[in-house]
């Protein structure tokens, strides 16, 4: 007994440390939650209140200082739209560039393409903005499908690596089980590799369009020439959430401020509700993964 | 086909195959292995195999752990093609034709070769659609309830499953899935089935459940089976492999190599070679 608890090896001075070093990461990780909870509960005191149906269904009207009903219905409508077009878009590319990744190409390819989709995950949103400008907008001026060009090269690499670290964990067996049928490489990744990883696609999505939904910096190069008119067509510059809050938040009038608030918070949320539910999502995924139970 | 497998609680290790093994000159060969040097990144996993395999008989490879058994048998139906590293040597002949010649589509040889592995591999799927899928992936979609069911009756599931084919294949017990993957490896009409230890996770009822299987299914396919298990060879085999390892060569590596093949009930009572000998009488291995 007094062998246990005496202080030997410096036993009392490495425990002191390991609790300090517990706290310090408690800490830490207390810090990243308050920081968002503050920055929610502030958005919603300012925003909470200018929250109403007109915000969703009228379009901003023309005059500041005035008591007529006014809304962003447009902003929601084009982000809407540039992020819809911009999803079809990059699932596409995306699913399939994680299945080359990691069904088809030889480990020397797929070390490359990994490391690329790193990088392009990195590069600053600016920059693909002036990126489109310049191969887009230039010659064909501002449209939401130069937008939606925009944020689906963001959205791209945040998809394909989603899918492909799934992939990574369906059992080679799996796989073998179906070559060993006589089934072709491309039929066996359809029919028994990607029904398995539907989850995490739907996930990395999921993902991706909250991070994307918040772009300022792509679509002020693509999309910010906008009228105040509800519009959906993508062939033209469409109005979008986070253009707008920044729009209003140089405005001199009160109001635009708080709506500018609103729409914030609607953004906020939006990007929460879609998290959780790919948490959610991915833990629901992954127990079905949990193969042979 | 007779398809009421019964169990028998304790099986003696008889060399009943024997009586079916036709003479040499009346056995139909279906691989003709020449001089076969399987090599992973350039070190040898076997070297130098040559022997023939016989249609509807069942032939067992035997021998201790790391002498290439497996190595052995994924060569036969390509599928060590799927590691990068593998490079195969020598001439594998079936019915004639060298598996690794030029314009064989890997996939057309497995088509013909299906394989069943060691640990059970049903897809996540339903019970119906784990033989259902190659069937459908390979155009076999004419009657494929029919196919369906006479394939999960070969394998000698159907009893078992007939009412809850919609029930994911995961939820079926280890010895059950076997079954499964034999039913959806023979389903889609194969030459040959190849076995890789597909009793090694099994308990013995389950395992003497897949051996009667062979016993019934060896009239209309051809099976090489993969075993560690002597009384499982001395069971089910016409033909017995004695794979051994090496002596070491001159950088001191060891690889696979066939000692002795022959009628299994040669192999067990009157081995030519000493190590098959020692190896079968639990001296070594």
């Amino acid at each position: 007994m007094s062998a246990l608890s005496a202080n030997t090896d410096g036993l009392r001075r490495r425990r002191a440390v390991n609790r300090l070093m517990e706290a310090i990461a408690t800490a830490a990780a207390f810090a990243a939650v308050v920081v968002l909870g503050i920055m929610v509960v502030s958005v919603a005191r300012r925003g909470g209140a200018a929250i109403d149906l007109n915000l969703f269904t009228k379009t901003p009207h023309p005059f500041s200082f005035t008591n007529q009903p006014s809304g962003l219905a447009n902003a929601f409508v084009g982000t809407a739209v540039i992020v819809g077009i911009a999803t079809a878009m990059a699932v596409p590319v995306g699913v399939l560039s994680a299945i080359y990744l990691n069904e088809f190409a030889r480990a020397r390819v797929a070390f490359l393409i990994a490391l690329a989709l790193d990088v392009l995950n990195g590069v600053p949103a600016i920059v693909v903005g002036i990126f489109v400008f310049a191969l887009i907008v230039v010659h064909h001026g501002q449209s939401a499908l130069a937008g939606s060009f925009a944020l689906s090269i963001l959205m791209i690499p945040l998809i394909a690596r989603a899918t492909q670290e799934v992939l990574a964990l369906v059992p080679q067996a799996t796989r073998e089980g179906s070559l060993a049928l006589g089934v072709s490489r491309w039929r066996t990744t359809l029919g028994v590799v990607l029904p398995q990883t539907i989850g995490a696609i739907v996930t990395g999505t999921t993902l991706a369009v909250a991070r994307v939904a918040g772009e300022t910096a792509p679509l002020l190069f693509t999309s910010s020439i906008v009228g105040d008119r509800l519009q959906w067509n993508p062939h033209l510059a469409l109005a979008s959430v986070p253009l707008k809050i920044f729009e209003y938040s140089e405005s001199p009038d009160p109001a635009d401020h708080a709506r500018a608030w609103a729409a914030a918070l609607v953004l906020i949320s939006f990007v929460l509700v879609a998290s959780i539910t790919a948490r959610a999502l991915a833990a629901r995924s992954r127990r079905r993964m949990g193969l042979h139970r | 086909m007779a398809t009421a497998v019964t169990i028998q609680p304790e099986r003696r290790v008889d060399l009943t195959p024997q009586a079916t093994l036709p003479p040499p000159e009346r056995r139909e060969t279906v691989f003709d292995i020449r001089g076969l040097t399987a090599r992973y990144g350039g070190v040898p996993a076997i070297s130098d195999v040559s022997m023939e395999i016989y249609e509807n008989l069942v032939t067992a490879v035997i021998g201790p752990s790391g002498c290439g058994k497996s190595t052995f048998i994924r060569c036969l139906n390509r599928m060590n093609d799927l590691v990068p590293a593998f490079r195969a040597e020598g001439e594998i002949l079936y019915h004639g034709l060298d598996l690794h010649g030029p314009g064989i589509d890997p996939v057309a040889v497995r088509r013909r070769i299906g394989m069943v592995f060691q640990k059970p591999n049903p897809f996540p799927k339903s019970i119906y659609d784990n033989v259902a899928f190659g069937l459908r992936a390979l155009g076999m979609k004419d009657g494929l309830d029919g196919r369906v069911e006479h394939a999960l009756t070969q394998a000698a599931l159907w009893d078992e499953v007939k009412g809850r084919l919609k029930m994911s294949a995961l939820e079926l017990s280890g010895g059950q899935q076997q079954r499964l993957c034999i039913a959806r490896a023979i389903a889609v009409e194969p030459d040959v089935v190849l076995l890789d230890e597909p009793a090694s996770a099994l308990d013995p009822i389950a395992t003497s459940s897949i051996e009667d299987l062979m016993h019934e299914l060896k009239r209309d396919y051809t099976f090489v089976i993969v075993t560690h298990n002597m009384q499982q060879a001395a069971r089910v085999a016409d033909m017995t492999a004695f794979f051994s390892l090496s002596p070491a060569g001159e950088d001191g590596r060891r690889s696979g190599m066939l000692v002795e093949y022959d009628a299994t009930q040669k192999i067990f009572t009157t081995p030519a070679d000493r190590r098959t000998e020692d190896y079968v009488t639990g001296r070594f291995g």
